[in-house]
């Protein structure tokens, strides 16, 4: 996909000056950066470690979400934490498994940290640093290691004693193997948790003490400056990172209108919009969705989508709208509000869809089915994604 | 005969008073002219259907030779686009009672983070109906309020399993009456955005029972919408199900529930690669479920369970999270002791019913006053009132690893020779100190038969690791 390319060359581009790659090349560990505006949040730099250590290439592995490295031995909770982190904007150390390309499994410590920009306050970038967990200090859940240790002989004696009869001579022989049998039926023999070391926990640390420092100081020279804890409070129209890859998940083509701030303007405009516009980004978030209309625009019709945010309803209008370019199409439009966890108002939302295109997409919902799913989905995001009282400690 | 009485949440625009409901069958005469789904209005009847994929083997994320292609990250799934988009289309048509997302919510700060909504409109006030509350199995009762009387447009889609293995989706299939299918419909009275309902084979009219067909389809459905915040739960009667029809419940709620972050210790993975642990440090006891070398052997392996717990009468609530890939199963007997009024009036007062949702740690308030206090110790008492003794837990917990044992010995094949008696309620191993309480049914002091060991017997190995487990647990103490 040339867009979502381009858009990964720009994630840094727009950041730091050109050398920060090769510095970041320089850094011996094993890591990755992700950008959280980009429909999919995906990898948008993987470290020489990164892939001498997993054994993907990097052509594999940008542009691509981390869950390609879980597996089926992954813990799922682990999993979950580190969703939440992402969603609450935090870092987190984990103890995870992960797997090779080759398909086999490994167990690392996972340290992920953010970096904000300096001015505005938003996540720009996670970065997550792997350490190979080498010590093979595991631990069986249930505190007892069965086969090796005493422990195990002195468990057969006190459940055989209790025993008094009838007990199958080659049973005691059996038992271990029984024991053994941790319905392991794939074949890999890897623990079912693990604890990274206190020197890994400090090589992860200094990664990711490296690795801030070099994008600090890269983005210095572009005057967009970052670090690695939010400096300031994001301002008005504030659309938090998860928030943005939960819009991002969404396919059609829409905005978000926040009709708190002065001249009701954008605040979000997905990918599809864009495409639909011919715009770029920056050219219309924060903008009022005026810029669409043109001469020959009904003025009834705008009047109709007034009403209908003045008095909080949903509404379905055809517009006639232009693009970047001055040409027009006519625009099935549908707008519905959009409240957060208070219950009250927070966005409307616009979803468009040019007429004469397609009515059924692949799998055969209509395309009115199509609009009010994107409203649907709008609407569990945000309703969700507002209603922490801030991030839960656990 | 325990009873208490409530005052059940209207599911269904159609929903009424049993007694109401049976004069008006006296009156009816053909087509009830509600367009329900019953066989007065059901012929030639229409709904969209959408087939899932049987994928028996979870969609792993790369294959162990080389990987599959995968967008970066999956786009909304279609069955996720169809729910919501059918969903907000209800709304738009004014089915629900009221506007979910116009109830305040907010996560209660914490170490679980509880979440809390205020909510006035989701209970009615009308006469309260008697309702049963002491056996978890009760035979389908047609002149009370049961799915085949929803009208058609709270029906959002069929969901069937797809003949060819491929996704398929028919915006409008006539309903096979003669092979009912299972259905997808609103709940009215929402909890949250996209709140529905799932019935399995709606016009068989099964009572509110699990089997591993069921399960199954839930489980494929949880697998299907592919998304972490789309859970399924399902309440056992007794454990606050409303109604004594077959189904499952499910909406969106895009952040974790307090008990998907429990930590859990493992007890045993089975023969099937099914691993279940036991929820740790949560006000609720209850076993969690993952893995399993395909969908259909951690199917099978929870439903042994429930089925198990049906049958002793024990109430009980499962939650389908991540997914499909963890489920949660907790034994209850809330009911019973509110029947037998050893429920505090200060906890009764907020009416809150634990049911899954409630377990799971997302609460429903009617009142202001409840609203504004709640907090997580609150919460926590609430929950604690639900949750089996620790004594009692055990024992079910028992009772539930024999009949999984069993279930998997029955589908492992290898099983070889006979299991002496094993008991399955627990006598005190007196003989043994390390074993106090937690006794082990298979290694019973004092029965003339024991265990005879044969490594070739799942049923065996099962029953040997639970008990190992049980073991080390009284050792650590």
């Amino acid at each position: 996909m040339d867009s979502q390319l381009g858009l990964i060359e720009q994630s840094f581009n727009n950041r730091y000056t050109l050398w920060v790659h090769e510095a970041l090349d320089e850094l011996p560990d094993s890591f990755t950066i992700t950008d959280p505006s980009i429909s999919g949040h995906p990898i948008v730099f993987a470290s020489r470690g990164f892939l001498k250590m997993s054994g993907f290439s990097r052509a594999e592995i940008i542009g691509r979400n981390g869950r390609m490295f879980q597996g089926p031995r992954t813990n799922r909770r682990t999993i979950m934490e580190i969703r939440e982190a992402i969603r609450e904007e935090r870092p987190i150390e984990v103890n995870l498994l992960n797997y090779k390309k080759d398909g086999t499994p490994f167990w690392m410590l996972f340290k992920m940290s953010l970096v904000f920009g300096k001015e505005d306050g938003r996540a720009t970038h996670f970065v997550a640093v792997q350490v190979p967990i080498v010590s093979r200090k595991h631990m069986r859940n249930s505190g007892m290691s069965y086969s090796e240790d005493g422990g195990g002989s002195r468990l057969r004696e006190i459940v055989f004693g209790s025993c008094r009869r009838e007990v199958c001579s080659d049973s005691l022989l059996d038992l271990d193997r029984v024991l053994a049998l941790d319905s392991d039926d794939t074949g890999l023999e890897i623990e079912d948790s693990c604890e990274a070391s206190d020197l890994e926990k400090r090589k992860a640390a200094t990664a990711i003490d490296n690795i801030l420092s070099v994008l600090t100081h890269y983005s210095q020279l572009t005057g967009r400056l970052v670090c690695g804890k939010r400096c300031s409070l994001p301002g008005m129209g504030f659309i938090s990172s998860s928030l943005y890859i939960s819009l991002g998940r969404i396919k059609q083509s829409f905005v978000l209108i926040d009709p708190h701030l002065p001249d009701m303007p954008m605040v979000y405009a997905s990918d599809a919009f864009l495409k639909l516009t011919g715009y770029d980004r920056n050219e219309v978030v924060g903008q009022n969705c005026r810029f669409l209309n043109g001469v020959d625009t009904d003025t009834t019709v705008l009047y109709q989508i007034k009403e209908s945010i003045r008095t909080e309803q949903a509404c379905t209008v055809r517009i006639l709208n232009y693009r970047k370019d001055k040409s027009s199409f006519w625009n099935l439009l549908h707008i519905s509000p959009i409240r957060n966890a208070s219950g009250k108002i927070a966005y409307f939302a616009a979803v468009h869809t040019e007429e004469g295109c397609r009515n059924q997409d692949r799998h055969g919902l209509s395309l009115e089915m199509r609009q009010l799913s994107a409203i649907g989905a709008i609407k569990v995001a945000v309703r969700s994604l507002s209603m922490g009282a801030g991030p839960s400690k656990s | 005969m325990l009873r208490i009485k409530r005052v059940p949440t209207v599911v269904s625009n159609y929903q009424k008073e049993e007694t109401e409901e049976a004069a008006a069958a006296a009156r009816r005469v053909s087509g009830c002219g509600r367009n329900c789904l019953n066989k007065c209005c059901i012929q030639g009847a229409k709904l969209p259907l959408y087939a899932f994929k049987r994928v028996n083997k979870f969609k792993t994320e790369m294959g162990v030779h080389g990987h599959e292609v995968r967008e970066p990250e999956p786009p909304v799934a279609f069955l996720d686009s169809l729910v919501l988009g059918e969903w907000e289309d209800r709304v738009q048509r004014g089915l629900f009672r009221y506007d979910v997302t116009a109830c305040e919510t907010r996560v209660i700060p914490g170490q679980y983070g509880f979440i809390a909504q205020l909510n006035e409109g989701r209970h009615l006030k009308k006469r309260p109906t008697e309702f049963r509350v002491d056996k978890v199995l009760q035979p389908f009762d047609g002149n009370k309020f049961n799915f085949t009387k929803v009208g058609q447009e709270e029906v959002l889609f069929q969901f069937e399993a797809s003949e060819d293995g491929e996704v398929q989706f028919h915006p409008s299939a006539p309903i096979d009456v003669e092979n009912s299918p299972s259905v997808v419909a609103i709940n009215v009275s929402p909890i949250e955005y996209g709140h529905v309902l799932l019935i399995p084979r709606v016009l068989e009219c099964l009572p509110q029972r699990i089997d591993r067909d069921s399960f199954l389809l839930a489980l494929y459905m949880a697998a299907e919408a592919g998304n972490p915040y789309f859970r399924l739960g399902y309440n056992s009667l007794g454990a606050f199900a409303t109604i004594n029809h077959l189904h499952f419940q499910a909406y969106y709620m895009a952040l974790p529930f307090p008990i998907e972050k429990a930590p859990t210790k493992k007890i045993i993975s089975t023969g099937s690669g099914v691993k279940i642990s036991e929820l740790l440090n949560y006000p609720v006891r209850g076993l969690v479920f993952e893995g399993g070398n395909s969908l259909e052997d951690l199917s099978n392996t929870v439903s042994d369970a429930c089925i198990c717990l049906q049958e002793n009468n024990i109430p009980y609530n499962v939650l389908i999270a991540d997914c499909g890939k963890r489920i949660f199963l907790l034994p209850q007997c809330y009911a019973e002791k509110q029947a037998l009024g050893e429920v505090s009036s200060e906890l009764l007062d907020t009416q809150v019913n634990p049911a899954v949702w409630e377990i799971s740690g997302h609460m429903v308030l009617k009142r202001k006053k409840d609203y504004e206090e709640a907090s997580e110790e609150n919460a926590w008492r609430l929950l604690a009132e639900v949750s089996l003794s620790e004594e009692r837990y055990q024992e079910v917990n028992a009772l539930i690893f024999e009949a999984i044992a069993r279930g998997d010995d029955a589908n492992g094949g290898v099983a070889e020779s006979v299991i002496g008696e094993a008991d399955a309620k627990p006598k005190s191993g007196g003989e043994v100190d390390a074993i106090n309480k937690n006794s082990c049914p298979a290694m019973v002091s004092g029965t003339p038969e024991c265990l005879v060991l044969h490594s070739g017997s799942r049923y065996c190995g099962l029953m040997i690791r639970y008990c190992f487990y049980k073991l080390a647990s009284a050792m650590t103490y």
